[in-house]
């Protein structure tokens, strides 16, 4: 396990610390939604303020987990992407509108309450 | 001396074994004249109106400067003195308005004065005439060329230290309240300004925790389709790092053109103005919870 999945109430924190190779992205993303499941949570956050460099396999996959995260039923947001990494990552040709992005891990807790929020409503 | 002139010369115009008692008579020939043939340059560089912010006792101090270092030039061979002489000149006159035809003219009535005067020395004898040329035209072609470089080099430094300062001045990223960055575009839009603009921008963004950035370009005037892609990533950029951004100030034609290049604007947010952009910055900050748990809309209000 190369990364810690953290619990906070409904939420689960995935706080990723090293470069993680291309096998371990994939695992990362099976490990997550795997959890997902198990801990009936309705929000995930992914913290990459520890990486230098995304490359688009991992801003690739991090897009894959949000998606694959929505349909087990929790939205997912990306937090501390630094300012270089943002540069590079908007010069790959992806389509990067499946990450929700918010500052820090404060703004990404409120930002997900606002959004289970919604969903519950529309629930009710 | 003579070997560095060579290798930078057609060796079949040289001849070596006389190469170097020639300049040498020409360098005693040029000293001894010093100072007729610096009043005749002179004199040719007034009436060819050149240098004429310069008054003529400047002139005629910094004409002798380089007639000295053009003569010891031609002696040694070794350019490096004329060349750091003819960066300082150029760092003085360069703010005073020297213009770089004025360089290079002076440079070449230089070389025309001299040769002239060779001419008119040796003409009972052609041969020696022939060769007297032989050995002074490559090391005053080179002289001309490091003396011209020398300038168009320091006013590419001026002009780059120039676009600099106006580059980091021109765009102030200002907090105007917590968490609202107002960025302000005045001016011309190049790629290279954009990139910078960018980086300051998410530099501040991170800094600040900004929420909200509002990126005004009522100033600038047009836009070309790198820029605009630029600009589009500029506003992803921030949003992958937590802010949202608004354009506001796009002039009609702007628009037009950006309509026109076909960029892809569905991510953009933008507002007519600056203050409905800072109305939508508040609205969109409003909009976070004030307390964890709180519904959205209560915080608006």
């Amino acid at each position: 396990m190369s990364v810690a999945i953290l619990r906070q109430g409904d939420y689960l924190i995935a706080s990723i610390q090293v470069d993680l190779s291309d096998s371990q992205v994939l695992e990362l993303r099976d490990d997550l939604s795997e959890r997902i499941g198990r801990a009936r949570a309705r929000g995930l956050i992914i913290d990459v303020a520890a990486l230098d460099v995304i490359d688009s396999f991992v801003a690739r996959s991090l897009g894959s987990i949000a998606i694959t995260a929505r349909l087990r039923g929790a939205e997912t947001v990306i937090t501390g992407i630094e300012p270089d990494v943002a540069i590079a990552m908007v010069q790959f040709d992806l389509d990067l509108a499946p990450l929700r992005t918010a500052l820090d891990l404060d703004e990404a807790l409120s930002l997900l309450d606002r959004l289970t929020q919604g969903v519950g409503e529309d629930g009710a | 001396m003579n070997q560095e002139n060579q290798s930078n010369e057609d060796p079949s115009r040289q001849m070596p074994e006389v190469d170097r008692s020639l300049l040498h008579e020409l360098v005693a020939y040029l000293r001894d004249n010093r100072t007729e043939l610096r009043e005749e340059w002179v004199a040719r560089i007034t009436q060819a109106q050149l240098l004429e912010v310069m008054t003529p006792e400047e002139i005629f101090s910094e004409v002798t400067a380089v007639y000295d270092n053009y003569v010891d030039a031609l002696e040694t061979g070794s350019i490096e003195t004329l060349q750091a002489y003819a960066r300082d000149l150029s760092e003085r006159i360069i703010p005073r308005g020297v213009e770089t035809h004025e360089v290079l003219g002076i440079v070449l009535l230089l070389r025309d004065v001299l040769a002239r005067a060779l001419f008119v020395e040796y003409q009972r004898d052609a041969d020696l005439l022939n060769r007297i040329l032989d050995a002074y035209e490559p090391a005053a072609n080179r002289i001309a060329v490091t003396v011209s470089v020398s300038f168009v080099e320091e006013r590419e430094r001026v002009i780059r230290e120039q676009q600099e300062a106006i580059r980091e001045l021109s765009t102030p990223v200002l907090q105007v309240r917590d968490r609202l960055l107002i960025l302000p575009i005045i001016g011309v839009l190049d790629s290279a300004r954009a990139r910078q603009l960018t980086e300051q921008l998410l530099g501040a963004i991170q800094a600040n925790r900004a929420k909200v950035v509002v990126i005004d370009i009522t100033g600038v005037a047009t836009i070309d389709l790198t820029v605009a892609n630029h600009l589009v990533q500029t506003v992803e950029a921030a949003r992958l790092m937590g802010a949202s951004a608004i354009i506001t100030g796009l002039s009609s034609k702007i628009a037009q053109t950006l309509v026109d290049l076909g960029v892809d604007l569905s991510m953009m947010r933008t507002v007519g103005d600056l203050q409905g952009g800072l109305e939508e910055a508040e609205r969109l900050i409003g909009h976070r919870p004030a307390a964890k748990g709180s519904r959205p809309d209560a915080a608006a209000t």
